[in-house]
């Protein structure tokens, strides 16, 4: 049988294309169901990969072996680190990227895929049964009536399932602009038990840059050393390109003050929760009404395309007053506005439905990911579809393999732990300063951190495992060398290196630990250190600079990790347990949470009750 | 946690009336099954007989039931208001101890369970367990503030501020292009040396909230048959110290509690000071130094009819001269209280100058004053993580000493999650494109 597969990813999105190459290199025979197959790797709002926390996920998506870091390389016209000028734990990549080539690379990378095939087909149905009152997915049903059959199944729907698109008081059916929406699904998802709400997301007006007066906007250029995201791409050989910033002024926001009546925001016409992290343009006069200005980045969608995305002022007003405050920009005064910005309103799935494999506690062999569980955002999306691929695939594998990640070994980790203990009420994007271990969380030691475990599992090629080792090597190598060197103070002064003179003497690292000291300097004096890898330099003088506080974290991460081994049974039923409250023995109910430290991250769980559960647990393991 | 607690909440002996307490799920358990009462009125005093479970009665008593959450502990809880004999109390617990799922509570374990529910926070349960330990009128008072929450709402505050500069900081590193005033860091910078500062200020107030808790030492020392152990007696107006004319009697360091108009003072008699071989006696001496170097104020006492052998103390500002036996001798000394321990002479005078004294180092202030060494281990622990945050070298590195700082704070209250600075974030800064 043909249609017969061990994993099928439904969905074409950056949560799809992870999660279908994913489990084909864990090993399953996948298939990959798109409505069409042109759209594969669109990037449906802005063209940008990366940026704080984001770039954090693309660097851990590319330790696993995923394909947003090598696409966005591929693709990037305008590679910044953001926050230069801070630390390396919170400093992001970010880039530009061309809207074309970021797709064609993507789909020529996917049709041509070990172990995956791609077929265009919009799915409306799932096949389940029931045995023993658990409901199983076996396969999907297409809008024309083919079914495929698959082990496990993961939907990756983003914005699709019932898509309502509103400019100004104009409403359209579907998930992206020219896209119909996907009508039937989230009622088999309802069906089936699991609970489904409202979120709702916008975007911008794109413009034409031919109709732009750039003379009078700022020029904001790119990095000069550019470092590309991948760990196994060493250069970019994309032509880089300018952006340009402009803002907003009292004429603008006069514009949209006098039409806030036909905002569908505030006129009620919307009702679901936006991001507050990327707010329309209205919504930021409302809560953010005595700032007379706001920036607007003109982005350049591609090398040869003409259209700009104009960042910062995402809004869903009729396309008459978006065309009148528009033009009250400087720099815009005659442009010429390609389509509208638009709301877009769309059914999810409430995140704590979830297991950390983002297979869904209620139905065995369905797994989600991406929008369609409360994230927004291209990197959170491939992250987790990166995730469920994995575990789909060994889902499908049958031999009870998991593939989890706590806080303390990625941001792919602490953003799970968030959706499946906390749940959401806003579209959840990821920030450095959700991750309580960000120090040890950086993108230079992404590979270090996951690689090896990607590897073990499965979801590592051999070429990177390769690179990876020899790497490994590398850094094994460097730390040897700096353990020789070094000197007592009095030695070290007559080598130019100034520390107390305290007697005690420092290697190599313990140098590296001072600010102004970095590794060409010690390499100056101690020939041995030349001709050191340059990644393998960077790791080790950041290590170095955040000895203390990282030995700090360690600690803590221990103490962590205790509470995350603590397994409560999956079936354990919370009124049993004596001493918790009704509201708790709901919330815990309702949660399920699979460890004791995810129970206590709840929110509204005391400590007692917390107590309470480990003393059930261990009444239960006598 | 799942166990059912008893224990009783009064202190045991004769009395008119005794009070048992019950608390944990299984509590109303005990008024169905030694009352006959099912599904209690809350918080109604219902007169009932108390049987032992074989339906013996036991006494006639008042039964209160608060379910929970409305309780002190936050659990459902029984109070037997029964007959304060040691039998009829003995009775009640021997059948409470038969019922399954209740034990005796352990030390402490009601309040414990009344923080872990969130009834109250540790500086209040603090306060709760000083205000029944109080003995005067002043150490009441600082108790009954500290558990109505004034400590926590100041600690409270000062970690609401340290959320709301951490918050600042995130934004600052989560959001490098966006439109967060330049000058926000040097205004956390600033804030965070204000908080640093007030902190200070409320560690630096001469252990007062401390000294007011433990009560306020004075130490008696002298040289050898001084009069100490006279006048530590005439103070305390009853025998305590062996008082005798042998030089030396007073071989260790002999304590009384009193109160001083409403403050309470412990006065430490002390063995005399003098060079000796023995071995016993110098431990007692050294014994006496410590104690000394310990006190808030030490009575320096000198025998006016033989001045000799004195011991000079490095603090000066805590010794008080007093020239002993002005029955005997005269003296017209230029410092310190001339007093006779042995008639009296003086000693009101005395009285009347150290209750001012005490009065003024640990009298209950406008703001509260801390009052354990708990408390000002952690405020230490915060001021030092804020003033390495000043210092770190990258603004990573100084967010994280903030957490720390407000980790602290969080120790002696409550804690900080994520979301709580997300919230400060979004409120404060106009953020998102």
């Amino acid at each position: 049988m043909t249609n017969e597969f061990d994993v099928i990813v439904v969905g074409g999105g950056h949560a799809g294309c992870e999660a279908a190459a994913a489990a084909a290199r864990t090993g399953a025979n996948t298939l990959l169901l798109t409505h069409k197959i042109a759209t594969i790797g669109e990037m449906s709002c802005n063209p940008a990969i990366g940026g704080l926390g984001k770039g954090h996920l693309v660097r851990e998506i590319d330790a696993l072996d995923g394909l947003m870091g090598r696409i966005a390389d591929k693709a990037g016209i305008q590679f910044r680190m953001l926050n230069r000028s801070k630390g390396p734990a919170v400093q992001g990549l970010r880039t530009q990227a061309d809207r074309k080539l970021y797709r064609r690379e993507m789909q020529r990378e996917l049709l041509n895929y070990p172990n995956l095939n791609v077929i265009e087909g919009g799915v409306e149905d799932l096949i389940s049964d029931e045995r023993d009152g658990v409901s199983s997915v076996r396969g999907v049903i297409t809008g024309d009536g083919v079914s495929y059959y698959a082990k496990a199944v993961v939907l990756t729907a983003g914005t699709f399932l019932k898509g309502l698109m509103h400019v100004g008081e104009t409403k359209t059916v579907g998930g992206r602009v020219g896209d119909p929406s996907c009508e039937h699904l989230s009622d088999a998802l309802r069906r089936l038990g699991l609970r489904v709400d409202r979120l709702k997301t916008g975007t911008p007006a794109r413009l034409d840059g031919k109709t732009i007066d750039w003379s009078k906007t700022r020029e904001q250029p790119g990095d000069e050393d550019i470092e590309p995201f991948s760990f196994m791409d060493d250069k970019i050989n994309v032509p880089q390109v300018l952006c340009h910033i402009t803002a907003t002024n009292a004429k603008t926001h006069d514009v949209i003050r006098a039409n806030m009546n036909r905002a569908p925001l505030f006129s009620g016409q919307i009702k679901s929760v936006g991001p507050r992290y990327c707010p329309s343009i209205e919504d930021k006069l409302v809560k953010f009404a005595e700032r007379d200005s706001h920036h607007v980045f003109l982005e350049p969608e591609g090398l040869d395309d003409d259209t700009i995305y104009p960042n910062g002022i995402s809004t869903s007003l009729p396309a008459d007053v978006q065309d009148a405050f528009i033009r009250t920009i400087p720099g815009l005064e005659n442009v010429r506005i390609i389509r509208p910005g638009y709301a877009i309103e769309y059914d999810y799935v409430d995140p704590l439905e979830m297991r950390r494999t983002l297979e869904t506690k209620k139905v065995e062999n369905l797994f989600i990911a991406g929008q369609l569980n409360g994230t927004t955002g291209y990197e959170e999306a491939g992250a987790l579809g990166l995730l469920a691929g994995v575990n789909a695939a060994l889902k499908a594998e049958g031999k009870g393999r998991e593939f989890t990640l706590d806080r303390a070994d990625a941001y792919l980790g602490v953003m799970i732990d968030d959706l499946i203990t906390k749940g959401v009420d806003e579209p959840y994007r990821m920030f450095t300063s959700r991750a309580e271990y960000r120090l040890l969380l950086r993108s230079d030691n992404a590979d270090m951190r996951l690689t090896d475990k990607g590897t073990e599992i499965g979801c590592v090629g051999k070429e990177r495992a390769a690179a990876f080792s020899e790497k490994k090597r590398a850094l094994l190598e460097a730390r040897e060398k700096l353990k020789k060197i070094g000197g007592t103070p009095k030695e070290l002064e007559k080598l130019g290196f100034s520390v107390n003179k305290d007697g005690a003497r420092r290697d190599g690292t313990d140098l590296l630990a001072y600010g102004e000291i970095g590794w060409d300097d010690l390499a100056a004096v101690w020939e041995e250190l030349k001709g050191t890898r340059k990644d393998v330099v960077e790791q080790l003088e950041i290590e170095a600079k955040y000895k203390g506080y990282l030995q700090r974290q360690e600690a803590d991460i221990r103490a962590f990790r205790k509470d995350e081994a603590l397994i409560i049974p999956k079936d354990v039923d919370y009124r049993k347990i004596g001493g918790l409250s009704n509201e708790v023995v709901m919330k815990l109910s309702k949660v399920r949470p699979e460890t004791l430290g995810a129970a206590s991250r709840i929110s509204g769980v005391t400590p007692a009750a917390v107590t309470a559960v480990l003393g059930y647990i261990k009444s239960l393991k006598q | 946690m799942n166990d059912t607690i008893f224990a009783p909440a009064t202190a045991s002996g004769k009395a008119g009336v005794a009070v048992i307490r019950i608390s944990g799920p299984q509590a109303f358990k005990v008024p169905e099954r030694m009352c006959g009462i099912k599904n209690p009125k809350p918080r109604y005093a219902s007169r009932a007989v108390i049987r032992s479970l074989d339906g013996t009665p036991i006494d006639d008593a008042i039964i209160l039931c608060f379910p929970h959450p409305a309780s002190f502990t936050g659990e459902d809880v029984v109070e037997l208001q029964i007959h304060g004999g040691r039998a009829v109390t003995a009775a009640i617990l021997e059948q409470l101890s038969k019922i399954d799922g209740l034990r005796p509570a352990e030390r402490g374990e009601f309040t414990r369970r009344a923080v872990e529910n969130g009834k109250m926070d540790l500086t209040a349960a603090e306060g709760l367990a000083d205000l029944v330990d109080a003995e005067t009128e002043q150490q009441r008072r600082q108790a009954l503030r500290q558990m109505g929450g004034a400590l926590a709402e100041i600690y409270e505050k000062w970690r609401g501020e340290l959320v709301r500069l951490l918050a600042w900081q995130e934004a600052y590193i989560d959001f490098p292009e966006e439109e967060i005033p330049d000058d926000v860091s040097e205004s956390i910078r600033n804030k965070i040396i204000d908080v640093a500062n007030e902190i200070k200020h409320h560690l630096d107030d001469s252990r007062r909230g401390e000294r007011l808790r433990e009560g306020y030492l004075i130490a008696i020392i002298g040289a050898p048959n001084a009069g100490k152990s006279s006048l530590m007696n005439k103070l305390a107006k009853k025998d305590v110290a062996i008082v005798s004319s042998t030089a030396g009697t007073t071989r260790d360091v002999i304590e009384v509690r009193l109160d001083l108009n409403g403050y309470p003072v412990v006065i430490a008699d002390t063995a005399g000071l003098r060079e000796t071989e023995e071995e016993i006696e110098a431990e007692g001496i050294r014994r006496a130094l410590a104690k000394a170097d310990e006190a808030d104020l030490v009575l320096q006492v000198v025998d006016a009819s033989a001045p000799g052998f004195e011991t000079e103390f490095h603090d000066s500002n805590k010794i008080l001269k007093i020239f002993n036996k002005t029955d005997i001798a005269a003296v017209s000394p230029t410092e310190g209280f001339c007093l006779s321990a042995k008639t009296g002479a003086g000693i009101p005078e005395l009285l009347e100058y150290l209750a001012k004294r005490v009065e003024d180092a640990v009298s209950v202030r406008e703001e509260p004053s801390l009052t354990r060494l708990r408390h000002r281990t952690a405020l230490e622990e915060c001021v030092k993580s804020l003033e390495d945050s000043l210092k770190a070298s990258e603004i990573e590195l100084a967010a994280e000493d903030l957490r720390m700082a407000m980790r602290s704070l969080g120790k002696i209250t409550g804690q900080v999650g994520v979301e709580e600075l997300l919230d400060v974030i979004f409120k404060d800064f106009c953020i998102g494109k």
